[in-house]
């Protein structure tokens, strides 16, 4: 297990750093010039010759993204005309748009994607693990059409269209709740949960269609394998079968599928988090985008892509450990 | 090693002579025969056709109802009230058939029936791509050696690892404006999305490899390139057909989202994703300029989705609920 841990997290560290080093290439070796959009307008030749010396724009690519992550590891110093800004340790760029370090920008945005996908995540295993089990279980022809459609709509159905929805009905016309504004949990847990509860839904309605599509499908395969059977043959009660025999196979899968989709849901809640207006690091990004702040997507990307390959080695460890079957390659 | 060999000149004998076209083509028969009977599938079909045959004769369709993509209709919209279409219904009438847009007055049918092209043909679009790179990347990782399989393999696991929703995002920032930027929506998304093609291929190429008539076709000396496209292409069909169908969907969502952002398609050029995000400020006073757009990007998802859940029912070898 111990040298399936490392491997694991190894590959995961290599995986990071080629994304990072793609990452950057793109975006540095891009169409579009960084000193130039950094230096604004009215950019004189001079000007412009200053700042691509302080951004390190001068030097080769390589020297560039090495000198990325030594910033990373080491902090860097940024001079901004007039002043030198220090950018601490982990630092992943200065955004000369809004002057201040990416980290900072996204130090602030974090919480709320991270927020927005636990919530979300949470509301969408209860409604899919439920609806799944109870279609399967009650063994009612009608339940497993109505959720057979369920499931299709939500499949069809785009995120901002369902928040749209969402914001007409529940805040714009009957007025229950407000229209989002982020509250940090540690400040006021009530209204955090309140902001939070329309985009939860609208992420959750969605995202809890395919668990309960895979509770479903893995819950009747559970049921007829051999040892659920040997159970019943047994004279177990159908509770305790279900509930020490069917539940731990056919949910194993879904603690995979639940921990990428906390990333998926963090990195990809773009749509979400502008209709909403839940300044996340998707609505960072898309800031950044309309300037062409190059420094923050950089930023952004890297660290979501971060997120994502963090989340996928936690999910391939878990599994190892959850389902005895797994053998450790 | 006598009956190996005897095992692959007998499979030889009933492999490859029959030309794998031509079970290529009775499963596609049989799988539309199959399709028509299907109910929601069906509906799903008739929808798509519909919206492809708008797609197609759009120009056709706008000519009839006599207006165009551009034109704007002052005299429409009631400037007092911020620009609300006068009239019932967004200003539905004889000839703006479903009203106009807010503020500007431009016909609403004219729009939608544009944006068809864009969210079909950039879906479509990208599919095909995805399709391409992900069964090239594949089968070579399935059929090359170690080394092929592990960069390839590795390649897969990164593009899977990408937060495809921010990489699109930041993309669209930088590509110069040059190109257009239908094209550069479908390659950016098929980039992103080719991941898990690639790797349903490659499962698939590595358990065929194995099987005898592979074995007699490498052993009659076909070229690796020879044995790709006429032993483990055709095996390859039905998985990825059924993948496939649903990226369509996915890959419709993801334009219509980035166009949403306002980092897809650029106005003038109408779309369905820009088109509902304009319409968000308007739910109150013109809820048409949200429904129009809304409703047929629901209606097109709906379609794709039924499409792709009827064509993974029929080609489930396990699925008994269709009768052949």
């Amino acid at each position: 297990m111990t040298g399936y841990l490392i491997r694991r997290i190894v590959g995961a560290a290599v995986v990071l750093l080629a994304l990072s080093a793609i990452v950057y290439g793109l975006f540095y070796a891009g169409p579009s010039d960084p000193a130039l959009l950094a230096c604004g307008k009215g950019c004189t030749p001079d000007r412009l010759a200053v700042v691509k010396s302080s951004m390190g724009l001068d030097k080769p690519l390589v020297d560039q993204y090495l000198s990325f992550l030594h910033a990373i590891f080491l902090g860097h110093d940024y001079s901004t005309g007039p002043s030198v800004q220090h950018c601490a340790a982990p630092c992943l760029g200065y955004s000369f748009e809004t002057d201040q370090p990416v980290t900072t920008m996204l130090g602030a945005a974090l919480p709320v994607s991270a927020s927005l996908a636990l919530g979300a995540l949470a509301l969408s295993l209860l409604l899919g693990i439920g609806a799944g089990l109870v279609t399967v279980l009650s063994r009612r022809r009608w339940l497993d059409r109505v959720l057979n459609t369920v499931i299709l709509v939500g499949y069809a159905t785009p995120v901002f269209l369902v928040a749209l929805v969402l914001l007409i009905v529940f805040s714009a016309d009957l007025q229950w709740l407000p229209f989002p504004t982020y509250v940090p949990l540690t400040q006021d847990p009530a209204a955090w949960a309140q902001n939070l509860l329309l985009p939860w839904i609208a992420l959750a309605l969605i995202a809890a269609a395919a668990y309960a599509r895979m509770t479903r499908a893995q819950t009747l395969e559970t049921l007829s394998e051999d040892h659920v059977r040997t159970a019943r043959a047994y004279g177990l009660p159908e509770r305790r079968v279900i509930t020490r025999h069917v539940l731990r196979g056919a949910l194993t899968p879904l603690v995979t599928m639940a921990a990428i989709d906390l990333a998926n849901i963090m990195t990809s809640a773009v749509l979400t988090e502008t209709m909403f207006g839940l300044p996340g690091i998707g609505h960072t990004l898309v800031s950044a985008v309309s300037s062409t702040d190059l420094p923050v997507i950089v930023g952004v990307t890297v660290t979501a892509g971060g997120v994502y390959v963090l989340a996928n080695a936690v999910a391939d460890i878990l599994y190892a450990a959850i389902d005895p079957r797994v053998e450790l390659a | 090693m006598t009956t190996t060999i005897e095992a692959a000149g007998a499979a030889a004998g009933s492999g490859p002579p029959a030309p794998p076209s031509a079970s290529a083509t009775r499963t596609r028969g049989a799988l539309w025969r199959r399709l028509r009977k299907d109910k929601a599938a069906a509906t799903g079909m008739a929808i798509i056709t519909v919206m492809v045959l708008v797609a197609v004769f759009a120009p056709v369709l706008t000519a009839l109802e006599g207006q165009n993509t551009t034109s704007l209709h002052p005299e429409l919209v009631d400037s007092a009230s911020g620009g609300t279409p006068l009239g019932s219904l967004g200003g539905v009438s004889g000839s703006h058939w479903l009203g106009v847009e807010p503020q500007t007055g431009r016909d609403l049918f004219a729009r939608l029936v544009y944006g068809a092209r864009i969210s079909l043909g950039v879906a479509l679009g990208a599919t095909a791509l995805q399709v391409l790179i992900g069964v090239s990347v594949g089968i070579a990782a399935g059929l090359g050696g170690r080394g092929v399989d592990a960069v390839l393999s590795r390649l897969t696991d990164l593009a899977l690892a990408f937060p495809q929703v921010l990489f699109a995002v930041a993309l669209m920032a930088i590509v110069p404006d040059s190109v257009p930027r239908p094209l550069i929506l479908a390659v950016v998304i098929a980039l992103l999305g080719w991941g898990g093609t690639a790797r349903l291929a490659r499962g698939q190429a590595l358990s065929l490899r194995t099987r005898d008539f592979v074995a007699a076709a490498k052993l009659s000396g076909a070229p690796p390139l020879r044995v790709a496209r006429r032993e483990i292409l055709p095996g390859l069909v039905t998985p990825v057909l059924t993948y496939a169908s649903l990226l369509v969907p996915t890959n419709m969502v993801a334009e219509a989202g980035l166009s949403f952002l306002g980092v897809g398609v650029r106005p003038p050029t109408p779309s369905w994703g820009q088109m509902l995000s304009a319409g968000t400020t308007w739910f109150r006073p013109d809820v048409m300029y949200v429904v129009v757009p809304g409703g047929a990007l629901f209606l097109t998802l709906l379609a794709f989705t039924l499409l792709a859940d009827g064509v993974r029912r029929t080609l489930d070898p396990r699925n008994t609920e269709v009768a052949p």
